[in-house]
């Protein structure tokens, strides 16, 4: 499906990533925002403010990320496309609701511009520090996807895919900025509407007696009906069986959350994005999302002047991660460097996925400043030795 | 079928029995609430039942209506989200008094305050009854409670008082033995435009009247009858609950606000003018 032109801001601009993010979600659908401000995302609700009205949205300020992160979930079952945005202490008011998008299968959006934390932290300076939160913030067992953006031009085309992705697999989609990406300002081109792929919600074709709301179908994922449509249907967070009824008991929860697992883990080959650079013959690989990876870039400029053999692999979807591939990889290269801007998150898969078949090197950074490419340089030239 | 009861076809029946206690008195506001749904003569494909955690909580899964069973405390920004996207549905919520007044309690003041047209369904059995009966906002001194084991102390919340100073258009309150009263002041609620609320207060004879030495269910119906006061447009100061005090019953509040989206259009159309097209846009 082509995206509807009354959102689509079609053109060549100069946006900072916040902006192209608002933009992005706009193109991609969206049409319902709660939010609640927040340094260093709230550009991102200002524009909405803005723009919404203007193309038949809405966008309201709760009183706090609790009462924006279940606003948004009212207005999908409503029929909306939404999303909230937030950043590192928001994010963590929001996890219930992570989990209750997950365990009710919400397709929606979670915003995240990572600052320094923990707790207020760096509220005005970059971060990569919530991404095991992203994934593992809310209690239980689920699985959610999550996409990081190096760029405002990626802020504008992750965010479409990530409202593509919580439609095809009916997941909260984390969309994992920092501040750096949020208010770096650069070319952002917007095709026209007619050039940008959405896709639909999947309601039901079934009549309300034969339509059960979680009974898996395409995908391992149910069809969908909305409030209104005379379906009377129940939607619960409590563990609940095929015809979304509470059932409190060990074979449901297991069927239940073996499906909420299977339905992204089964299938994390046709989600999970990577890009890769001279990544065949070469010594060492440099593992990087986000803004660091950008940073990372530079390092490898320097190292290959200096003769060594070193390729890229960047991470555009993060959750799933590309598990296959570090396996593959890791039985090739002497070593991998993982440079974040934390003390070692995305670090540690590469880690288990290497198991032990090439070295695995971590250059941390506690947030505040990007890392010092020297510093990126030098672990490099350290593993390639 | 003249024995069929009138609300069946309001209930899910596949879901009973229901997990109530006998005597509780959450299933009689059920009743007076399908009783007020029939007589108000809303469309039920277009209305919507939300509630939050706790026994008053599992309401929305019995009602064979769209019904959102959401996470503690939050129904109502849940419910404001729904109503907001959609606005053609009648949205309820319907919760108790731990979820919609302690954990729930800033969203219920920012929605009254916002004027977002919900109604707000409140039965108050004066403690946390799932969980085991234990202290809450509206848990009077010296009730015995399971986390205040030496006798509730703490000041309490009356609910009209804290709807009406927040700014809700319409403020009842009721017991579960007014079950008239009750149904019809669901009904007026279910009608009326904006942010509507009605308490109901009812027994716990599990956790709360057994705990207290207050006998059964019948007694605290008893209680009810004897110790309740009508007040229509009763100034909700006057509405404080102490310990098996007189409650103050009716109708407090009953005027007219412009709604969270009236004034949503209104403020942009002022400031944008003639471009502005109101939401939600039909096509």
């Amino acid at each position: 499906m082509r995206s509807d032109p009354v959102g689509v801001l079609t053109g060549r601009h100069y946006l900072d990533g916040n902006h192209a993010c608002c933009e992005g979600a706009l193109a991609a659908g969206c049409r319902f925002a709660a939010g609640y401000p927040i340094t260093p995302s709230t550009e991102i609700v200002e524009r909405m403010a803005k723009r919404f009205p203007g193309v038949g949205g809405l966008f309201i300020q709760m009183e706090d990320e609790i009462a924006a992160s279940i606003c948004l979930q009212g207005a999908v079952w409503a029929g909306k496309k939404a999303l909230t945005v937030t950043s590192g202490p928001g994010l963590s008011l929001m996890m219930e609701h992570v989990g209750y998008a997950a365990i009710t299968e919400t397709p929606c959006v979670f915003v995240d511009v990572q600052r320094g934390g923990p707790s207020t932290g760096l509220p005005t300076l970059p971060g990569q520090a919530d991404m095991m939160q992203a994934r593992w913030g809310s209690h239980g067992d689920y699985e959610i996807i999550a996409l990081s953006p190096s760029s405002p031009q990626e802020c504008f085309d992750l965010t479409i895919d990530a409202f593509n992705l919580s439609e095809t697999y009916r997941v909260p989609v984390m969309f994992m900025m920092d501040e750096c990406v949020g208010h770096m300002t650069e070319r952002v081109d917007i095709p026209p509407a007619d050039e940008i792929q959405i896709v639909p919600r999947r309601y039901t074709a079934k009549p309300p007696d034969q339509y059960q709301p979680y009974a898996p179908g395409e995908n391992m994922v149910p069809d969908m009906v909305k409030a209104g449509d005379d379906y009377r249907f129940h939607v619960t967070g409590l563990t609940h069986d095929e015809r979304g009824y509470p059932a409190i008991d060990a074979p449901t929860q297991d069927r239940m959350v073996r499906r909420l697992v299977d339905k992204v883990r089964k299938q994390a080959d046709r989600i999970v994005r990577i890009e890769e650079d001279q990544v065949d013959g070469a010594d060492v690989v440099v593992v990087a999302y986000g803004i660091t990876y950008r940073v990372a870039l530079r390092a490898i400029a320097m190292a290959r002047q200096k003769g060594v053999r070193v390729g890229s692999l960047r991470l555009l979807v993060c959750w799933p991660f590309p598990e296959q591939r570090i396996r593959e990889l890791s039985g090739r290269v002497r070593a991998i460097v993982v440079p974040e801007m934390n003390l070692g998150q995305m670090y540690y898969e590469v880690e288990r996925c290497a198991a032990g078949r090439s070295r695995t090197v971590l250059v941390p950074h506690a947030g505040g400043t990007v890392h010092d490419p020297g510093v990126i340089l030098e672990a490099i030239m350290e593993a390639a030795r | 079928m003249s024995s069929l009861n009138p609300v069946i076809p309001l209930l899910r029946e596949d879901r009973m029995p229901h997990i109530w206690c006998p005597g509780c008195g959450i299933g009689t506001t059920v009743n007076c609430f399908a009783r007020a749904l029939t007589d108000s003569g809303l469309d039920l494909k277009k209305t919507a039942i939300v509630s939050g955690i706790g026994c008053t909580g599992r309401v929305a899964g019995y009602m064979k209506l769209d019904s959102f069973h959401t996470t503690h405390g939050r129904a109502i920004p849940f419910a404001t989200g729904l109503k907001l996207a959609n606005p053609d549905l009648k949205v309820i919520v319907y919760s108790g008094d731990g979820d919609l007044m302690a954990i729930g309690g800033n969203h219920f003041i920012h929605a009254a305050r916002r004027n977002i047209d919900l109604t707000i369904i409140c039965v108050n059995n004066l403690t946390y009854a799932m969980t085991g009966g234990q202290v809450g906002p509206t848990t009077p001194e010296p009730a015995l409670v399971t986390t205040a084991p030496y006798g509730a102390f703490e000041h309490t919340f009356s609910l009209p008082f804290l709807a009406d100073s927040c700014g809700a258009v319409y403020v009842a309150r009721w017991t579960a033995y007014h079950v008239r009263q009750t149904a019809v002041a669901m009904k007026e609620a279910l009608l009326k435009k904006g942010f509507s609320f009605i308490e109901i207060l009812a027994p716990c004879p599990t956790q709360y009247q057994r705990r207290n030495k207050l006998g059964d269910s019948l007694a605290t119906m008893q209680y009810y009858r004897e110790k309740s006061v009508v007040k229509n447009g009763a100034d909700t100061r006057s509405t404080g609950i102490e310990f098996q005090s007189e409650i103050v019953c009716g109708k407090f509040v009953d005027r007219e606000r412009p709604t969270w989206l009236d004034a949503y259009n209104n403020r942009h159309a002022t400031a944008i003018g003639a471009s502005y097209r109101p939401y939600p846009w039909r096509d």
